[in-house]
């Protein structure tokens, strides 16, 4: 895994814009809702740490993490 | 917070809330474009170095929310009044940075004689309009860049140019003007868009420490509340219906 | 060293304020305030203060709130109907607790309830002088200044037509006023500190909400002021059986018509508040514990009346011997404005029990 985001959850509101600007499609709306009654985004495996859904985000829920650039040890 | 996928010790952090925003809860709606504009001015704030030479005038509307949770020195104005204790604030202290954060009901309705004149005399402190065509803290009401064919609360069944007239092209409008150094639209409804608010608005901040006049930026920011569409249709209505009237660039500088 | 100078009395008033230090000044053209405007257009750059010619007396309060708000003294004239424009922003500066000077040239009428009950929303008081001289107007400008700062609250001072085109002597003293506390609260940029926010709908402190107590602060002012900031004259008072109420260049009049009745054995005296807000309340009600009657010459259809009455509390009759200007460019004060006028009026109203 190369980058991941963590997600405040309990500060969003459900607004799903950053589902559809995730490149690889690795945000979906969860099924549970928080403690405001809204569904949230969980990430799946895939996230190239573009930064996009922390861009588009109106509640600064995300943080983004990426590994530095650099040689990787490949499997 | 989201466990499985927590980051490694080889990571690093890339993208944190800005520096200046003293808490990210608040109380807006739900898909609002404001929160976004909002960010996008904190950091280009933190990264100019310009966080104690700030002096941010604030209009009233849904973003009058904003100050309590900004780390900067907020001058509160009056509904559509920004610009004249702009004017007043940066007159008396030239080496401060100053800049309005208004909403489209705030500069363009109330306000539109305030604009117009600050700009014609070519004031030195850069104005930024947050335009979603609505009243929005008022619950949805039409303004005067509400579009043709808009339902509101006052224009029920849609704008018309009958009943209701034309809304007004704010930037297009000011650009017109001899004291005016730059005026640019950007939107935040896709990242593309957000990119072009980030650029114009340093454009417009860089126009005022150079000293080279009055500077505007018009961002289109999403109202899915009171567009009466799901938060997740903003962008689409922001890009079909309101774009259209609003065309994105610099338009003057 | 000071020196006497013949001057115009808007102009003596703009030089005070100058000498109190005021840096910035914003107007709207409306006569007789408009004296003022063109004093500051050419002396503020004299100082390296700023003079605007604003696009509306809106736009000219706007600005005043701009400067005021980032610690600079500033000042704004203007006559009753531009005040008017000037409501909202007025109630919200107080609310904000920004300190500024305001002077309203009045016109033929005295404009006493726009200038203390206040024409704008909510429970706010402005500090309201009214001078009756060239001399005074000079001399509570400058202190005008100094409370302002000192309570965080505006300050108006009530003129009129004759103050504003009238020239007589005046001479700038240096005053010497306490020390005042640094303008903590102004909007300067955060240097060294957290942000603030200076605001008239909540309190200063970043991530607050008590607009209760935020606006609680602007009444809580209110006693304090009225205990510290009364200024009143007063004549004759101790063996009248009439005593005359008046403010302003009217309370000149009055005086010298007070004068005449006396040397015509009539046993007048006169309260002359200097202080409109807060009204000299006790000096009236002392006033009337020993007279027989009151009578209130103010050019408006009773307005001065309302706070007598009440200081009198119905003990001796109160009645109005002045009125509406008659002048009829509405910017004049009118033929009622003489003391030949004044003193058929005293006599009107004298006691005839104890005549």
């Amino acid at each position: 895994m190369r980058a991941t985001v963590t997600i405040d959850v309990e500060t969003c509101k459900g607004c799903a814009l950053c589902v559809p600007v995730c490149p690889p499609a690795v945000l979906v709306m969860s099924e549970p809702v928080n403690g405001k009654g809204y569904r949230y985004p969980i990430l799946l495996e895939g996230c190239t740490g573009c930064e996009l859904c922390a861009k588009v985000c109106p509640d600064f829920c995300f943080e983004v993490y990426r590994e530095p650039p650099g040689p990787r040890a490949h499997a | 917070m989201n466990q499985p996928l927590a980051p490694s010790p080889d990571m690093r952090k890339v993208f944190d809330k800005p520096e200046l925003l003293l808490r990210t809860e608040h109380s807006l709606c739900p898909g609002c474009g404001e929160p976004i504009a909002l960010r996008i001015m904190l950091e280009l704030i933190q990264e100019l170095g310009l966080r104690e030479r700030t002096i941010c005038v604030a209009g009233i509307g849904c973003y009058t929310a904003f100050p309590m949770i900004m780390d900067l020195d907020v001058l509160q104005a009056l509904h559509g009044r920004a610009p004249s204790v702009a004017t007043g604030a940066k007159r008396v202290r030239p080496d401060a940075f100053v800049f309005t954060m208004q909403g489209d009901g705030d500069m363009v309705s109330e306000g539109l004689q305030e604009v117009i004149h600050s700009a014609a005399r070519g004031e030195q402190f850069t104005a930024v309009v947050l335009n979603n065509g609505v009243f929005g803290e008022t619950g949805g009401h039409a303004t005067a860049t509400t579009v043709i064919g808009q339902h509101t609360k006052t224009t029920p069944g849609g704008r018309s140019r009958e009943l209701h007239g034309n809304p007004i092209q704010i930037s297009e409008l000011i650009a017109q003007l001899d004291g005016t150094a730059y005026v640019a639209r950007a939107a935040v409804h896709t990242p593309a868009a957000i990119k072009l608010t980030r650029q114009y608005l340093l454009d417009a901040f860089r126009c005022q420490l150079e000293g080279k006049g009055f500077s505007f930026v018009e961002i289109l920011t999403m109202c899915p509340t009171d567009w009466f569409v799901p938060p997740d249709q903003g962008p689409g209505w922001l890009e079909e219906k309101f774009k259209q009237i609003y065309p994105l660039g610099v338009i003057k500088g | 060293m000071s020196r006497r100078v013949l001057m115009e009395g808007s102009c003596a008033m703009a030089e005070a304020a100058i000498q109190a230090g005021c840096r910035f000044y914003a107007g709207y053209p409306i006569t007789p305030s408009t004296e003022i405007l063109e004093y500051m257009a050419v002396r503020m750059p004299q100082v390296g203060g700023v003079c605007m010619n604003a696009e509306s007396e809106i736009e000219a309060i706007g600005m005043v709130w701009g400067a005021a708000g980032c610690g600079v003294r500033a000042m704004i004239a203007s006559t009753g109907q531009g005040i008017s424009l000037m409501q909202e922003s007025f109630a919200e500066l107080a609310n904000a607790q920004i300190p500024i000077v305001a002077v309203n040239m009045c016109r033929g009428q005295g404009d006493y309830f726009q200038a203390t009950r206040g024409g704008g929303h909510g429970d706010y008081r402005f500090v309201v002088l009214a001078p009756s001289s060239a001399q005074e107007a000079v001399d509570l400008c400058q202190q005008a200044f100094h409370l302002a700062d000192k309570w965080r609250n505006p300050v108006l001072i009530m003129g009129d037509f004759l103050l504003a085109h009238t020239s007589e002597l005046v001479e700038f003293h240096t005053t010497e006023e306490a020390p005042l506390p640094p303008k903590t609260w102004a909007t300067t940029g955060a240097r060294g500190r957290r942000g603030i926010t200076l605001s008239p709908l909540g309190p200063s402190e970043k991530l607050s909400t008590d607009l209760a107590k935020a606006l609680g602060q602007v009444t809580e002012k209110h006693p304090a002021i009225r205990a510290a900031e009364v200024r009143v004259d007063c004549g004759q008072v101790d063996d009248a059986e009439l005593v005359v109420v008046a403010f302003g260049f009217p309370g000149r009049f009055v005086k010298y018509a007070v004068k005449l009745a006396r040397e015509q054995g009539l046993r007048v005296g006169y309260v002359r508040p200097i202080s409109l807000w807060p009204f000299p309340s006790q000096a009236i009600a002392d006033a009337a514990g020993r007279a027989k009657a009151i009578a209130v010459f103010e050019l408006n259809a009773g307005q001065m009346i309302e706070d007598v009455q009440l200081a009198v509390l119905g003990r001796v009759p109160v009645q109005a011997i002045g009125g509406i200007s008659q002048d009829h460019s509405g910017f004049g004060v009118g033929p009622a404005l003489t003391v030949e006028n004044i003193l058929a009026r005293i006599r009107d109203v004298y006691p005839r029990a104890a005549a």
